[in-house]
């Protein structure tokens, strides 16, 4: 479906992910986060652009992975994205929400 | 199961196949669900594993010390090596409870368990031939782990089991799962939240577990969320083998980068892997690798004769689901197609329904266990099931709504 954001149209799933990543800007990862109640820091960033980063390599996303990055441990990582953490960062970075397999 | 497929496609007088297995005993690991319960007993869920191996195949039974895959060879425990043409590695995943903290610690088969292993269910089982009532909690520590359902139905069965001892009402039961919702497909968790209700099964979501309190009996997850138990029933970190990681061959969680379709390993041409040891987006599960069998045995013969090989695999699973009371669920889904409703293995006939409980079902998974120890080990294909998932006979337009 599509989507008003920032001025712009885009389109996203049911559940408010971009479903098209090439249509992503920062203005529009900071008005998902306006709306998921997060207002974003540098911190914010900095773990948003390592998640950027994993995507850019098809490597999945998980709180193991967090665990490991070397970027933020796992209770900053709930502090900075409240409830979700990887629910909330994905969808403010603008990639799909990570997949758990059955 | 790939020796009792390749025994029958390879020359004999070229190929020599060997199988190495640390372990003597072949476990029946679908029912270590049923043994806490004693549903099954503990002589049904195991037997010896050189019973299943064919004739012309060597079996070594020692523990791999390192797969030198530079140099094509294996390095066995007591020092022996054995070089290899191709590699098929099969190293499953196995539970990691240490990886939590407070997890494997003096409460350990006290008031916390897990059923994944032999030793674990059976002491579940002691448990809860004693068990008073209390707060029940049924727990996952992270994905991925093998059989996804199991947990659920553990909580299903658990349901039955203290209705039928007449104490239904003296047990709190709550599931608690890292993932969003207690199935782990959006369309399943829509069809059988029901079941949930109906059993009066509490749940907890997106909960991320960050260590047990065994002292005050709670675990607590990240955001600080906790919840209180009596008996502690948990599925651990569940990570490949120890040798992947020795090795130099896995994951952050010791599994084989795989490609999906061909099953051909990313490391190395001539190194395959099949079932649990891979990191391939499917289910952990039997019948995945049963699946994965039939196309690995087509691609390891097209590799030999140096032909493209070919990305058939799909990811496709078939699980039945317990829900308790003699009743289960069947699903049937590949990597795009989650499961869906219809019927199985006979479009529009059945005689299984698939994501609907019934009797039938749960007869199918009952039956499962000759099948498995019958048909499956022996490499033996199954009528009417297609190693790729089968479109037919199932209600797909549901997946476009």
């Amino acid at each position: 479906m599509r989507k008003l954001i920032a001025h712009t149209e885009i389109e996203v799933n049911e559940e408010g992910y971009l479903t098209d990543f090439s249509q992503w800007t920062k203005e529009i990862g900071e008005c998902i986060a306006d709306e998921n109640g997060v207002c974003l820091t540098d911190r914010h960033w900095e773990v948003i652009s390592y998640i950027h980063e994993k995507h850019n390599k098809d490597e999945p996303l998980s709180i193991r992975g967090i665990k490991k990055s070397g970027v933020i441990d796992v209770k900053e990582f709930y502090s900075l994205f409240p409830g979700g953490p990887l629910k909330k960062a994905t969808m403010i970075a603008g990639i799909p929400k990570p997949k758990s397999c059955i | 199961m790939m020796a009792n497929h390749l025994v029958k496609k390879l020359p004999k007088k070229e190929w020599d196949i060997t199988i190495v297995d640390q372990y003597k005993t072949h476990y029946y690991q679908p029912g270590f669900l049923f043994l806490p319960f004693d549903i099954y007993t503990t002589k049904q869920v195991k037997k010896n594993g050189e019973k299943f191996i064919p004739k012309r195949v060597r079996y070594v039974q020692e523990k791999i010390d390192l797969i030198q895959h530079e140099d094509n060879k294996v390095i066995l425990e007591k020092g022996k090596e054995l070089p290899y043409d191709v590699l098929i590695v099969a190293t499953g995943t196995k539970i990691a409870p240490e990886e939590i903290e407070g997890m494997k610690g003096p409460k350990w088969y006290k008031n916390i368990f897990d059923f994944y292993t032999y030793e674990g269910a059976k002491a579940l089982r002691n448990k809860l031939r004693e068990w008073k009532g209390g707060k029940l909690v049924v727990h996952i520590t992270e994905m991925p782990i093998k059989c996804p359902v199991a947990p659920l139905e553990f909580a299903f069965l658990a349901d039955s089991f203290f209705k039928n001892k007449g104490m239904r009402d003296k047990v709190d039961i709550t599931f608690v799962t890292p993932l969003s919702g207690a199935f782990t497909k959006p369309k399943a968790t829509e069809a059988l939240h029901y079941l949930l209700e109906e059993k009066g099964i509490k749940e907890v979501t997106d909960f991320n577990i960050e260590r047990v309190d065994y002292e005050n009996n709670k675990i607590i997850d990240y955001g600080d969320t906790e919840v209180e138990y009596d008996l502690l029933v948990t599925v651990p970190t569940n990570i490949g083998d120890a040798v992947i990681e020795r090795s130099a061959m896995g994951d952050d969680l010791n599994f084989v980068p795989t490609n999906k379709g061909t099953l051909q390993t990313l490391q190395h041409e001539n190194i395959f892997a099949i079932g649990d040891a891979t990191n391939l987006p499917a289910s952990k599960a039997g019948s995945v690798a049963h699946f994965e069998a039939e196309i690995l045995t087509e691609n390891i013969l097209r590799y030999i004769n140096n032909e493209p090989l070919k990305e058939d695999f799909d990811g496709h699973a078939n699980c039945f689901i317990e829900t308790g009371n003699g009743k289960a669920l069947l699903i049937d889904f590949n990597y795009t197609h989650e499961p869906v409703e219809g019927t199985f293995p006979f479009p529009g006939v059945g005689p299984l329904q698939l994501l609907k409980e019934s009797r039938s079902n749960h007869m199918g998974k009952m039956a499962f266990r000759w099948v498995y120890w019958n048909m499956l080990i022996k490499g033996v294909h199954i009528p009417f099931v297609s190693a790729t998932m089968s479109e037919k006979g199932k209600h797909l337009e549901t997946l476009n709504q």
